[in-house]
């Protein structure tokens, strides 16, 4: 057996110690991108994937930062305007009619998206009436989101997205900043709750007008992709929508008639009546 | 006791990996151009482009060559005779069922979509099918990927850096020692639709 076939044994057994140990269940992961998770996790404590079995049974410490590693706590501020845009033209005022406005990001990550729709909302003169629910499975990435402070590298990009959002005043009336971080105004931060669920194995986490999940079913594979979205058409009220990434496959959405396409190019969908 | 004396074939390739950044749309366009409609293998290319918009690069190569060009589709399985391009801002890697992935994971070698992240996971599903080839760049990205192919049995090309565009991706491909041919465009183009 070649080092290849071999390293795949141990990443599974690495994998299978995580869940029966802690419930943490990665195994449904699409197998090429959580490989690469669980090869830098084992490089940055100098050691084999072997050995990160019996850390994780014995320290109790490591599955946080485990968790850590292994999900991928990315996120930006518009990225895809065009998505923003689209959000705020034509999903935005049909969730005017609602007295009370849910929405929840399921992998928020570090938050900066869940921020940006936030502002979009504020903008639109709906804010008040929101609550938001933002959701991930990594402790240390929740705790960055509900702090709201980011680094200001990024800014220049940041203000062109929300530009290109269709933002109607300055990106720079949102937050404060000093010469490395900026943060989040208050008063976005006290509308959004940030809570710990895992899509695997958490059940409906409350009833919701609009789920934003972007960029979190690439890393499932197409079994567990498909339990995911029943979950969220489950937890979609009549007609509730769903925007998922650009790039995430649109035939594993459609295939099952459980939501129709509203904008296919930006993956925005709308839960269809009928019954699983 | 036949079977002794028939030599060990060398196996069918069954994808082209390439991996290329600045100058890399000619150096596309040159070694697309010169293979064949019949050509057997997928060929899968990660350029660096600007982060935001629509797939051009697919666009722009598909228009002067004779195989069927498309941006590489999220969970859609890789067919023979098919040129993907990885779509703009999302690493591209191959899962073992010979499908595409996408991930949004931090840049490497400040950059995503990398050349090492496909090279990687394709050398783990193709084996000693593999080719990799590696074009004009101002950047290491793919170096450690071309590694991973050769380790894996695969084939591994590099453009000569005398002629490429920006030299610095073909020269650390060069310097990790796992590199079979050094070829002018030209002789690339020739090697690999010979495939
Ligand atoms: C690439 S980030 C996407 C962040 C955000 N949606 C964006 O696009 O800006 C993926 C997130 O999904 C989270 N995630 C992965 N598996 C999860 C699970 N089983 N349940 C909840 N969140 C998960 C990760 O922790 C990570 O923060």
């Amino acid at each position: 057996m070649d080092d290849t076939s071999i390293q795949a044994i141990e990443i599974s057994l690495f994998l299978e110690a995580l869940y029966q140990r802690h419930g943490y269940d990665f195994r449904n992961y699409a197998k090429a991108s959580i490989k690469r998770r669980v090869l830098t996790l084992a490089a940055i404590h100098g050691q084999t994937v072997a050995d990160l079995i019996p850390r994780i049974l014995h320290d109790d410490g490591f599955v946080t930062e485990a968790i850590a590693q292994l999900s991928v706590p990315v996120s930006e501020m518009f990225r895809d305007p065009i998505v923003f845009k689209t959000l705020r033209e034509t999903i935005l005022p049909l969730l005017q009619t609602y007295p009370r406005i849910n929405i929840w990001q399921a992998g928020c990550a570090t938050g900066e998206e869940i921020y940006s729709l936030a502002i979009i909302l504020e903008e639109e003169g709906l804010l008040e009436r929101a609550q938001i629910y933002a959701t991930d499975i990594n402790d240390i990435a929740l705790r960055k989101a509900e702090d709201g402070i980011f680094p200001v590298r990024y800014l220049p990009e940041y203000e062109r997205n929300y530009k290109n959002a269709g933002g109607k005043t300055k990106l720079s009336d949102y937050y404060v900043a000093n010469t490395e971080f900026m943060r989040l105004h208050e008063r976005l931060r006290r509308k959004i709750v940030f809570a710990h669920h895992n899509l695997v194995s958490d059940g409906v986490f409350c009833e919701v007008q609009l789920i934003l999940c972007r960029n979190v079913l690439i890393y499932f594979n197409n079994d567990l992709q498909k339990k995911v979205l029943e979950l969220f058409h489950k937890s979609l009220v009549r007609h509730g929508f769903l925007c998922l990434g650009t790039r995430e496959s649109k035939r594993a959405v459609e295939e099952r008639q459980l939501f129709a396409a509203i904008n296919r190019n930006c993956m925005i969908f709308q839960k269809k009546g009928g019954e699983l | 006791m036949a079977k002794l004396l028939t030599l060990p074939k060398k196996p069918a390739i069954e994808a082209v990996a390439i991996g290329c950044s600045a100058g890399g749309l000619e150096a596309l366009r040159k070694i697309l151009n010169a293979l064949p409609a019949t050509f057997p293998a997928a060929v899968i290319i990660v350029a660096h482009t600007a982060p935001d918009g629509e797939n051009l690069l697919s666009s722009l190569l598909a228009k002067t060559c004779q195989l069927p060009v498309s941006e590489a589709y999220e969970r859609e399985p890789v067919l023979p005779g098919q040129v993907y391009v990885a779509p703009p801002n999302y690493h591209l890697l191959i899962e073992p069922n010979r499908c595409f992935a996408l991930s949004v994971d931090e840049r490497v070698c400040f950059v995503r979509p990398a050349v090492d992240v496909l090279f990687y996971s394709a050398a783990d599903v193709y084996r000693d099918r593999l080719l990799g080839v590696i074009l004009t760049g101002a950047n290491s990205d793919g170096a450690q990927g071309l590694k991973a192919i050769k380790a894996a049995g695969g084939i591994t090309l590099v453009q000569d850096p005398g002629e490429a565009y920006a030299d610095t991706m073909p020269k650390t491909a060069i310097a990790t020692g796992a590199v079979d041919k050094v070829l002018s465009l030209a002789a690339l183009a020739i090697e690999i639709s010979e495939q």
